[in-house]
């Protein structure tokens, strides 16, 4: 790329086209679409009623009619993965939710201000990180009773100080560019050039940040309904299903191998989204050949 | 140098005692007594009030506080409410499957993440390079507790090459004890290896941009001395960091892990603590882990030393 082309401003146009030639960012986009459109369509429409246990179906092996196969109470596997991406989707995304909240004015509060409030949120920051978050999740739903709502507390906490990290060193890189202080001298105070100009520059950044918290919050999730502290029966979820697979994996490795699949699809695409959001806006990988 | 390992140590022991005070907090929120507990359901009010006297839970809140860091210092982590033994025993007994769990399974993630690392940053852009990191997007995709199921399947199911769950005690021998802890420790480490794979690969390819590699090649050093004497030592400090991040993020994640292989280390002990409501067990185990974790950054700090020589001289 010539110099001359490197300083010519970016049209919304070119944007979407060099999205749309990254290889990760269109496979992931199309796995996430696809998750998505499973959890919309499980509202309305599943294959078979998963509330009905047909027992002389039970532990059937994939078939035309049941394409994923039947579990030991005769449920369709397909149905029940539908219903359960919903609860991953919805766990793992109000906890992004409550990271982004309360993380990301922390975060714009501590670059803004600097000084002793930057280091004692930074220092309550590290604090947080020396949790083991999946233990402390684990001592949460303890504490207080297992299920989905404490499940993305406990999910959430753990995501505050991630954005509160990303937030404030994209912030730091901000702050001393010329427009801010071309908005400063202007009369803009710290929170409206937060408002009007950090956080635009930092969407990327957060974006980023947000899809690898959106796929660790899945596996977080998988794993604590897979020792019983996420989402109860008879509300299906994909860790659930494979402790219930384990018992009778012998028989029935179906059981077992199609939810696994659903996590690793799902995880998969918002890890490869959040890969090539940040090639698309890193604008060292741009000038690769 | 010797005040920087001063304010890390300074900041590393007020974590922990923050961490306390928090997990001591948590805990406290919690209803039901633990005297009524271990006493049952029968006792009269006059026991409880007896045995909560005795383990000092009529004291106020901070001298409780006190009281039980004090033990906590001392490795002395109390009674567990339902076995009535001290918890450090409890812990020391299971801590003998989950450390060794997590070294294993640490090694054998570095042991596949540092050449593939290398491999891949060395044919970067190459059709090998590509392989290579696809099959790492879908390692750290890999939720660890179904991957070790599958294992299971595979290899104690069907092969029968090793127990699909159990731990016979390392008094059984090192090698059936071992064999027992193999199939958790790929399980652990191999979406681990994945992560570290994609550091060392992104912290090789910034080091091989400088000026010294060029000058290694130009005076005819072969890539690959070039890539094990200069790269990879220039990219350890991220490696690094990430490693010391995953021993904490493994020694927790045996936790779940033992759950799919039956194997009586923490994890287990947690989970029955959780149903039993035992819950000095529970925060014992979480304090030691905070602890740990404190300890290995502590010491990730100290390898950057050991790695860069600059980091000596500079305060």
């Amino acid at each position: 790329m010539s110099d001359a082309a490197q300083h010519k401003p970016e049209t919304l146009n070119d944007v979407v086209w060099r999205a749309l030639a990254n290889r990760s960012f269109v496979i992931g986009l199309l796995i996430t679409l696809a998750v998505a459109a499973m959890a919309l369509v499980s509202f309305f429409w599943t294959p078979f009623d998963v509330t009905r246990l047909v027992v002389a179906d039970r532990m059937q092996p994939p078939s035309s009619t049941h394409w994923f196969g039947t579990d030991h109470f005769g449920r369709d596997v397909l149905s029940m993965i539908m219903l359960g991406s919903r609860n991953s989707i919805a766990v793992a995304l109000v906890a992004v939710g409550i990271g982004m909240g309360i993380g990301v004015p922390l975060g714009c509060w501590a670059a803004a201000r600097g000084g002793w409030i930057d280091e004692a949120l930074m220092r309550l920051n590290d604090l947080v990180f020396a949790f083991p978050a999946l233990l402390s999740a684990v001592m949460i739903t303890a504490v207080f009773g297992p299920g989905a709502i404490n499940a993305i507390i406990a999910i959430g906490i753990f995501n505050i100080p991630v954005f509160a990290r990303v937030a404030r060193a994209g912030a730091l890189a901000i702050w001393p560019r010329e427009y801010i202080l071309a908005a400063r001298a202007a009369g803009k105070g710290p929170a409206r050039i937060t408002v009007e100009h950090i956080l635009p520059n930092i969407a990327n950044l957060l974006l980023v940040q947000g899809t690898i918290q959106f796929a660790l919050g899945i596996l977080a999730e998988a794993g604590l309904s897979y020792v019983g502290l996420g989402a109860q029966p008879p509300m299906p979820s994909w860790g659930r299903m494979l402790f219930d697979a384990q018992t009778v994996m012998v028989v029935a490795p179906w059981l077992a191998l199609f939810p696994g699949c659903a996590i690793l699809l799902t995880v998969l695409g918002l890890n490869l989204l959040g890969d090539g959001i940040s090639d698309i806006f890193d604008p060292r990988a741009r000038r690769r050949p | 140098m010797t005040a920087y390992l001063l304010k890390r140590l300074l900041i590393g022991a007020a974590t922990l005692v923050v961490a306390s005070v928090v997990v001591f907090l948590v805990l406290e929120v919690v209803p039901g007594d633990p005297a009524r507990l271990m006493l049952g359901m029968n006792a009269s009010d006059a026991q409880v009030e007896l045995l909560r006297e005795q383990m000092g839970l009529n004291q106020p809140l901070v001298w409780r506080y006190l009281d039980w860091a004090r033990g906590l210092l001392q490795l002395d982590f109390g009674k567990s409410y339902t076995y009535s033994v001290p918890v450090a025993d409890l812990i020391k007994e299971r801590l003998v499957v989950s450390l060794p769990l997590a070294v294993i399974a640490l090694a054998l993630s570095t042991l596949i993440a540092i050449p593939v690392g290398l491999f891949a940053a060395a044919r970067r852009g190459k059709a090998s390079d590509t392989a290579a990191m696809a099959a790492a997007q879908i390692g750290v995709a890999m939720p660890n507790f179904w991957f070790a199921l599958l294992l299971v399947y595979v290899f104690a199911v069907w092969l029968r090459l090793v127990p699909a769950g159990g731990f016979p005690g390392w008094s059984a021998g090192i090698w059936p004890a071992l064999k027992a802890l193999i199939l958790p420790a790929v399980a652990l480490a191999l979406p681990q290896a994945a992560i570290l794979s994609r550091v060392t690969r992104a912290a090789l390819i910034e080091v091989l941009g400088e000026d010294y590699i060029r000058t290694a090649r130009a005076k005819g050093m072969p890539m690959r001395a070039v890539l094990w004497r200069h790269a990879l030592r220039n990219a350890m400090i991220p490696v690094l960091t990430i490693m010391g991040l995953q021993f904490a993020f493994l020694l927790a994640g045996t936790i779940i892990i033992e759950n799919v292989f039956y194997l009586p280390g923490l994890g287990r002990l947690v989970f029955q603590a959780i149903t039993q409501r035992d819950l000095i067990v529970v925060e014992s185990v979480v304090m030691l882990l905070v602890a740990i974790v404190v300890l290995v950054n502590l010491v990730v700090d100290l390898s950057y030393a050991l790695v860069d020589p600059r980091l000596r001289t500079r305060q």
